[in-house]
């Protein structure tokens, strides 16, 4: 296997010019949602809203102003697939459509997909849906197709300002370090990184650094696999297996007795 | 400064240890050029936003300070105040080594002139402007100045090259008397020295250098002047002008002057957002003052980044499409100017003491290059055959005109009129052509004015009365032909054709080179007189029979032919190519299209816009093996500042250019003569720069100085002075005079302008762009993964004048103004905020232009509201403030 590789998105230096939306879409040739006949959102510059299987890259904006403006920030984040070490979608997947790369990376396999949408409900982070075209699942792949052919992922390409940066974990999680440190050097004492340790489902391969608390963003504070239901649901199962067997029990007795 | 570019280059941004984008949106509508103050911040520089509007270039900013539209001056006034005024800029020895030997500071003014301080708000010289030409009465100034009061005492300075588009083409006769009094006029040509050579006549123009006092303590020193000018722009003038809260303007101007110095450096960038206004020139002017007073133009990481909207805009400047000038920002030959002879048309054109004094070799060349061996030492070199402008024929005028039944045809070629400035009467223009081509990429607003304009829906006008013939061209892209792009920073970069266009589209070039060669034609049997230039007028640029075309795309000229011909050759050996514009002549033996990019292709085989060599990773250093850069492949201009008057480094961190005891050299091209010292003299008997001393970087300038006051070259005043729009919700609060008293305005019925304070539009109001779409929109609102970026126009409102109006966010508005009125959705937002203006709240409304009837995404254009209202110097319009109305629709 190669080394584990992935995305450092740091937030703070995001232009919001949503280059790798575009860029994104280009490579692997997505349609606009309802062939680019949209109405404004009203929610700040935000007009695609969400990740999906047409949007693999969606740049947030998040107006903070005080009603005096004296304190006032926009925060622009380019948000995507997490491509998690301990990955919900790729646990549920009934068809083994979606699988692990030789990269570390979550990728959905199209022509294996049956279009059940399990693995929508169960990412924590909502970055997948349908894509109207295929039927499937999709989301980010990380180009894997580039990868593959040594490329850099469309979105890091394209991203002016190095806010996407793409590398082995090992080399971005050094990066991501030395970048908090020199932001909080600078003042900036809210930086932090989101998902660059192993604590948040293993770790994600697509990390961020933020300045404000997760929710803030859209992002889930404390994200959970579906397995961690396993063991309360088990319990419930058995128990409900046992009530049965007694009923069943029971209702032998009364037909026995019946019989009698 | 002496030249219509960026003085520095994009990249060298990321040196700058501070950034102040004012005028420009730059994150937002440059964002990859954006990349290097973001490099620069990453390193802890300080980015600052001025700007009526937070946008994402203040979301990535350490200080955003709010203005009103139009009040930059008042604001970078206050700055240049904070800096004559600071203890550390009066003590620092590297300021008044700058100062005194670099700009013009110590340069004594005319004793007859006066300020706008002691003429409430004028200068010295205004008087009534009547028009000159009756076949062309669409100049539009409502005043003009002499300038002969505002001239160095002793002697008139001259500026020529990037001087006023409206002095050039001598419409604004500014500093005719001077022009009279400072050379034998031309009416008697015997007078004037025959050529070629030139010589002669150069030296004729020489006049006495000017008179200075190195102490700055003469009251008629620049220096005096500024202090006494600048005096009221206090920080609370500031605030009351501007809207700006003191303290952050106190930051702001702090962070500068922290910045600046002899180890740090602070840039500026601006965008059409400084232009767009009826004084943007001396905006612009004022913020070389206050980077000339602060020791940062020259330098690295210091400067003026002039951004341009539109992919080799600059490009379009340098081998023009502009009205007032021909190749490397020469003016054209005016039937306003005294441009008679050719002789006289170099009298006029040529200044004596600076780089310009190699103005006939320029002009010589420019004549071989447009008529080849018909132009001859006996016929002037073709200078007759040269058409000759009338006045102002730029964008607004034209439309004028148009409506005025004067123009017959129009090629429309990359623009969109009919979305564009007061849009309803651009389209009537358009109602009274004959012919129309539009040549496009899709069927633009422009293409479809008769069939699918707002007063085509609303039943006000009918297709069938509208006679205008319309022919469309489908457009090749930029990726399907050879071609050359200048970037904002005068760097020329080859691109090299991807794929053939789709079905009949065409380059420009192809449409071009087909259009000139079927006019030739046409005229070939011509005996007119008038026509004799056209017949005469070299064509060479089929490809060589032996390089093949595509079959389906013949008839595309070779670009590099047409390289060939602005780089220059020699007319005896047209292989042989001009190595620099230092080898040009005047005598016909060389031929040279546009001077300024001379030396681009120095030799055949030898494109430098095609060379793609970077410095390597982790270097410091000007790329200069990356694509060329005009003049010279210079990327800092005027880098000789970047050195002491002994010719050292200011600093080992601001290390750029220096003088070894022999030569310049460092990690640029040297903008100075290589070999000359910095202990060099100036020669005032001799001509160019041998008149100029070691220690004169501004080369193109008449005294080698940087200019802090502008003797000549602006027709509005030496010195920026705060005015408000024309259009504008409060009274001037610092002087009576309300607004430029020689702005240009078209007097119509449908251009009509609010008063100062009409209640009926109370708001203030600015136009912009998107990064999600560019321009008129014909490369971004037929691409659907664009469309659903931004699919609709709206207007940004703050949620306190919402509320006053009882709007809610997504609600429908409408925006009007004097002019016209649009329906667009309301977009309310904390970003926009309310602006204590002279005491009383002024409220500021945003709308972005882009949209339009035709495309994907389709909406009422913002040009519907704006005026033709323009600057005296350029003739820009003034979209960038006016007032408005909103009402919920």
């Amino acid at each position: 296997m190669a080394e584990p590789m992935g995305f450092f998105t740091d937030t703070t230096v995001c232009i919001g010019c949503k280059a790798c939306e575009v860029a994104c879409k280009q490579w692997n040739q997505l349609p606009a949602a309802k062939g680019g006949l949209n109405s404004l959102s009203g929610d700040s510059y935000d007009n695609t809203r969400r990740l999906d299987g047409l949007h693999w890259r969606h740049v947030k904006f998040v107006e903070q102003f005080t009603p005096d403006r004296s304190e006032g920030r926009w925060l622009l984040m380019s948000d995507v697939c997490k491509h998690c070490v301990q990955a919900g979608c790729l646990e549920v997947c009934p068809t083994g459509a979606i699988f692990r790369t030789e990269f570390d990376t979550v990728v959905i396999q199209s022509d294996v997909c049956n279009g059940c949408r399990d693995c929508i409900g169960a990412c924590p982070f909502g970055v997948i849906g349908i894509n109207p075209a295929s039927g499937t699942a999709q989301k980010c792949t990380l180009c894997y197709d580039r990868m593959q052919a040594g490329l850099v992922p469309a979105c890091a390409k394209a991203c002016p300002t190095e806010s996407i940066q793409f590398g082995t974990i090992a080399e971005l999680k050094k990066r991501a370090a030395a970048r908090v440190q020199r932001l909080q050097g600078q003042g900036e004492k809210r930086a932090y990184l989101y998902g660059a340790d192993d604590k948040m489902l293993g770790g994600l391969n697509a990390f961020f650094l933020l300045v404000d608390r997760p929710e803030i963003y859209g992002l889930p504070p404390d994200p959970k696999m579906p397995s961690r239901n396993l063991t309360s649901s088990s319990l419930w199962a058995t128990l409900g297996a046992i009530g049965i067997g007694v009923l069943g029990l029971i209702s032998f007795r009364h037909r026995g007795d019946r019989d009698a | 400064m002496g030249r219509g570019a960026a003085t520095f280059f994009y990249r060298n941004m990321e040196e700058s240890d501070c950034v102040v984008v004012m005028g420009s949106n730059m994150a937002e509508n440059h964002p990859v050029a954006y990349r290097w103050p973001m490099k620069a911040r990453v390193n802890g520089a300080k980015i600052i936003h001025v700007d009526p509007r937070f946008t994402r270039t203040s979301a990535m900013s350490d200080i955003y300070a709010p203005i009103r539209a139009g009040s930059d001056i008042a604001f970078l006034g206050g700055l240049v105040r904070y800096v004559l005024n600071h203890e550390r800029w009066n003590s620092d020895s590297f300021f008044r080594e700058y100062l005194v030997n670099y700009t013009n500071a110590a340069t004594i003014i005319n004793a007859e002139f006066k300020d706008t301080e002691q003429l409430d708000g004028v200068f010295s010289g205004l008087m009534e402007y009547t028009e000159k030409v009756k076949e062309w009465p669409f100049n539009g100034f409502i005043g003009q100045y002499d300038n002969a009061s505002w001239q160095y005492a002793g002697t008139a300075a001259q500026a020529r090259g990037w001087v006023a588009a409206t002095q050039q083409s001598g419409e604004q006769r500014v500093g005719e008397r001077d022009r009279d009094s400072a050379r034998p006029s031309p009416a008697s040509p015997k007078t004037l020295p025959k050529g070629p050579p030139y010589d002669a006549l150069v030296r004729s123009l020489l006049k006495p250098p000017p008179q200075r006092d190195e102490t700055l303590k003469h009251a008629g020193t620049v220096f005096q002047i500024l202090k006494r000018h600048f005096a009221r722009y206090t920080p609370e003038m500031v605030a009351r002008v501007t809207g700006c809260p003191q303290e952050t303007f106190l930051k702001v101007a702090e962070t500068i002057l922290a910045n600046s110095g002899r180890d740090r450096t602070t840039s500026f960038a601006y965008a059409v957002a400084w232009t767009q206004h009826t004084n943007g020139p001396q905006v612009i002017g004022c913020c070389a003052l206050l980077q000339l007073l602060l020791g940062n133009v020259g330098r690295p990481g210091g400067g003026i980044m002039a951004l341009r909207g539109h992919a080799s805009i600059q490009g379009s400047t340098d081998v023009p499409t502009l009205y007032h000038s021909i190749h490397g920002y020469m003016s054209h030959p005016s039937a306003q100017q005294k441009h008679a002879t050719l002789a006289d048309w170099l009298a006029s054109e040529t200044t004596a003491r600076s780089y310009w004094a190699n103005t006939p070799k320029f002009m010589v060349s420019y004549l071989k290059s447009m008529y080849g061996d018909a132009a001859t030492r006996d016929n002037d070199f073709g200078y007759d055959w040269h058409p000759k402008i009338l006045g102002d024929h730029s964008h607004m005028p034209m439309f004028v005109a148009m409506n005025e039944g004067k123009v017959r045809g129009m090629l429309c070629i990359g623009q969109n009129p009919a979305t564009s400035l007061n849009a309803a009467v651009e389209r009537k223009g358009l109602r009274h052509l004959e012919w129309l081509v539009v040549k496009d990429n899709w069927v633009t607003e422009t293409a479809a004015f008769w069939s699918k304009a707002p007063e085509i829906q609303r039943g006000e006008v009918k297709p069938q009365d509208i006679k205008t013939e319309v022919f469309f061209f489908p457009s090749a892209q930029v990726a399907e032909y050879d071609g050359s792009f200048t970037n904002t920073f005068r760097m020329l970069q080859w691109h090299f054709k991807a794929a053939n266009p789709p079905g009949d589209c065409r380059s420009d070039l192809w449409f071009t080179h087909q259009l000139a060669k079927r006019l030739k034609k046409l005229y070939a049997e011509s005996a007119a007189p008038r026509d004799q230039g056209f017949k005469n007028l070299t064509w060479d640029f089929d490809p060589n029979p032996a390089q093949g075309q595509e079959p389906r795309v013949t008839g595309e000229p070779d670009g590099l032919k047409i390289l060939r011909e602005i780089n220059g050759y020699y007319t005896g050996d047209p292989n042989r190519h001009v190595a620099g514009f230092g080898d040009l002549k005047d005598d016909g033996s060389t031929t040279c299209a546009s001077w300024i990019y001379c030396g681009v292709f120095p030799a055949p085989g030898k494109n430098l816009a095609a060379n793609r060599q970077a410095d390597p990773p982790g270097t410091r250093g000007a790329q200069l093996g990356w694509g060329y850069a005009w003049p010279a492949n210079r990327r800092i201009m005027y880098n000789r500042a970047s050195a002491d008057t002994r010719g050292r480094p200011w600093s080992e961190r601001k290390k750029w250019i220096w003088w070894d005891g022999q030569k310049w050299t460092g990690l640029d091209v040297p903008d100075f003569p290589v070999s000359k010292p910095p202990s060099a003299r100036a020669n005032p008997d001799r001509v160019g720069l041998d008149s100029q001393s070691g220690t004169d970087p501004f080369i193109m300038k008449d005294d080698g100085k940087g200019w802090l006051y502008v003797p000549t070259g602006l027709v509005d005043g030496p010195l920026p002075a705060h005015y408000e729009p024309l259009e504008s919700p409060v009274k001037n609060p610092l002087h009576k005079q309300q607004w430029s008293p020689v702005l240009k305005y078209w007097k119509r019925d449908d251009n009509a302008v609010a008063a100062v304070g009409d209640a009926r539009f109370p708001y203030a109001i600015t136009t912009y762009r998107l990064t999600e779409h560019y321009l008129a929109g014909a490369m971004s609102r037929w691409n659907p993964w664009l469309t659903e970026l931004q699919p609709e126009p709206f207007v940004e409102l703050s949620p306190e004048l919402a509320g006053e109006k009882g709007i809610t966010n997504l609600d429908w508005v409408r925006v009007t103004s004097p002019r016209g009125s649009v329906r667009v959705k309301a977009l309310v937002t904390r970003r926009m905020r309310p602006l204590t203006i002279d005491g009383r709240v002024v409220h500021q409304v945003g709308i972005p232009w882009h949209w339009g009837y035709m495309g994907l995404s389709v909406g009422d254009a913002g040009n519907e509201l704006t005026a033709l209202v323009g600057d005296p110097n350029v003739s820009i319009h003034e979209g960038k403030a006016f007032v408005c109305n909103v009402e919920k629709a």
